[in-house]
């Protein structure tokens, strides 16, 4: 390596720059994706709300009934309805990614971004209906 | 038509300042220029100090990459006329430490790439007579990701790069894939030792700018995300199957 001073004089003088800690506020897109990401919190939210439902409904009768009535309070269901709608735009987000992430070859040619992204929204509202159809069969 | 457009540029000479600044020049606005022909007007006429990088001038040496009003582009791809009215911000690309005005430095980037080994890894002798035969299919199923020119766009765009900066990062993962993806190349197993380290895939939380910024449309996101799932694929394998048949 040259040791020529003329050369080297200015070299590590580079300028690095920080990543400011509200870098996601720089463009829509970025801001978009960090929401995204926080929505998995109300997606945890729900399955807590579930897995105790599940232990109330083990704990017998009388405790799933007060399970019931605290999910009733109008708190809770403030929170329920805001973490209904992220919970929307977490599924609804990640369903558009998917074609970038499986590739499904039929007959040696890529199937289109819409046929993959069709698949996964029918296969959504199929399930959706069926359970649907179990809770109010009654 | 306006018959000027201002042009912002990021100066930064290490010689006379400590950190970059802001320099603006007037200069005439023609709506067949890029904002390389800006730049190379200014280097011309009005500024011969003005450092910046470039070569061929048609999108494909991956030379020019620069901010352009907050976003990274190609500077001979980006016309002044959608940048009007102006003023136009050039910046050096984001994340890379800066050299001098607008050329950062990329030896990051270079010494990552050859960590993915982006050359073909063959198994066994070549083919005695001839060259390799590959169908159409096969070349179809990398080809996407040989088309990237090392812009560095995807770098700039790509905000984990930026916090997290061992990340291997978007082109360089892509270019893995283009190997790994060659029917010709059987090294994909060498290369799942990086790819799916620390400093691989699974840094990305697929913001996928990375994607919407290449001028080449090779689909770094995309690149990644199925790479997730071979890595994942091969996981699982490994704990169920015995070791002969993977």
């Amino acid at each position: 390596m040259s040791t020529d001073p003329a050369y080297t004089l200015y070299h590590p003088r580079w300028y690095r720059r920080r990543v400011s800690v509200w870098w996601w506020l720089r463009k829509r897109s970025y801001a978009w994706f960090v929401l995204r990401e926080l929505t998995s919190v109300f997606v945890a939210f729900f399955a807590v709300i579930l897995l105790s439902q599940v232990r109330a409904v083990g704990a017998g009768p009388e405790a799933y009934g007060g399970f019931l009535a605290r999910l009733g309070t109008p708190l809770l269901l403030a929170v329920d309805a805001v973490a209904f709608l992220l919970v929307l735009v977490h599924a609804i987000t990640w369903f558009n990614l998917t074609p970038k992430a499986m590739v499904v070859r039929l007959g040696g040619k890529r199937m289109p971004d819409w046929a993959i992204l069709g698949s996964n929204y029918a296969a959504w509202v199929v399930l959706s209906a069926v359970v649907a159809f179990v809770l109010l069969r009654a | 038509m306006p018959s000027t457009i201002a042009l912002s540029v990021t100066r930064y000479r290490p010689e006379q300042e400590s950190e970059p600044t802001i320099q603006t020049y007037d200069i005439p606005y023609r709506d067949d220029w890029v904002v390389l022909d800006a730049l190379n007007h200014v280097k011309d006429r009005l500024d011969g100090s003005l450092s910046y990088r470039w070569s061929c001038r048609m999108g494909v040496c991956g030379s020019c990459g620069m901010k352009v009003n907050g976003s990274p582009k190609l500077t001979c791809a980006t016309f002044l006329s959608d940048c009007l009215p102006g003023p136009v911000r050039v910046e050096p690309l984001d994340y890379f430490p800066i050299v001098r005005d607008l050329v950062v430095d990329l030896s990051d980037f270079v010494r990552k790439l050859g960590r993915v080994k982006p050359w073909l890894i063959p198994d066994g002798e070549p083919p005695g007579e001839g060259e390799y035969l590959q169908t159409p299919d096969q070349l179809d199923a990398y080809k996407q990701y040989s088309m990237c020119i090392n812009c560095m766009l995807c770098y700039s765009a790509c905000p984990i790069y930026g916090l997290e900066p061992h990340f291997i990062g978007p082109a360089a993962i892509a270019l893995a894939q283009r190997y790994n993806m060659d029917s010709r190349d059987k090294g994909a197993a060498e290369r799942l030792e990086i790819l799916s380290g620390p400093d691989g895939i699974w840094q990305c939380t697929f913001v996928g700018e990375c994607t919407k910024v290449c001028p080449k449309h090779v689909d770094p996101a995309g690149a990644i995300q199925q790479y997730k799932l071979t890595a994942a694929t091969h996981w699982v394998k490994s704990l169920i199957l015995p070791r002969g048949t993977r």
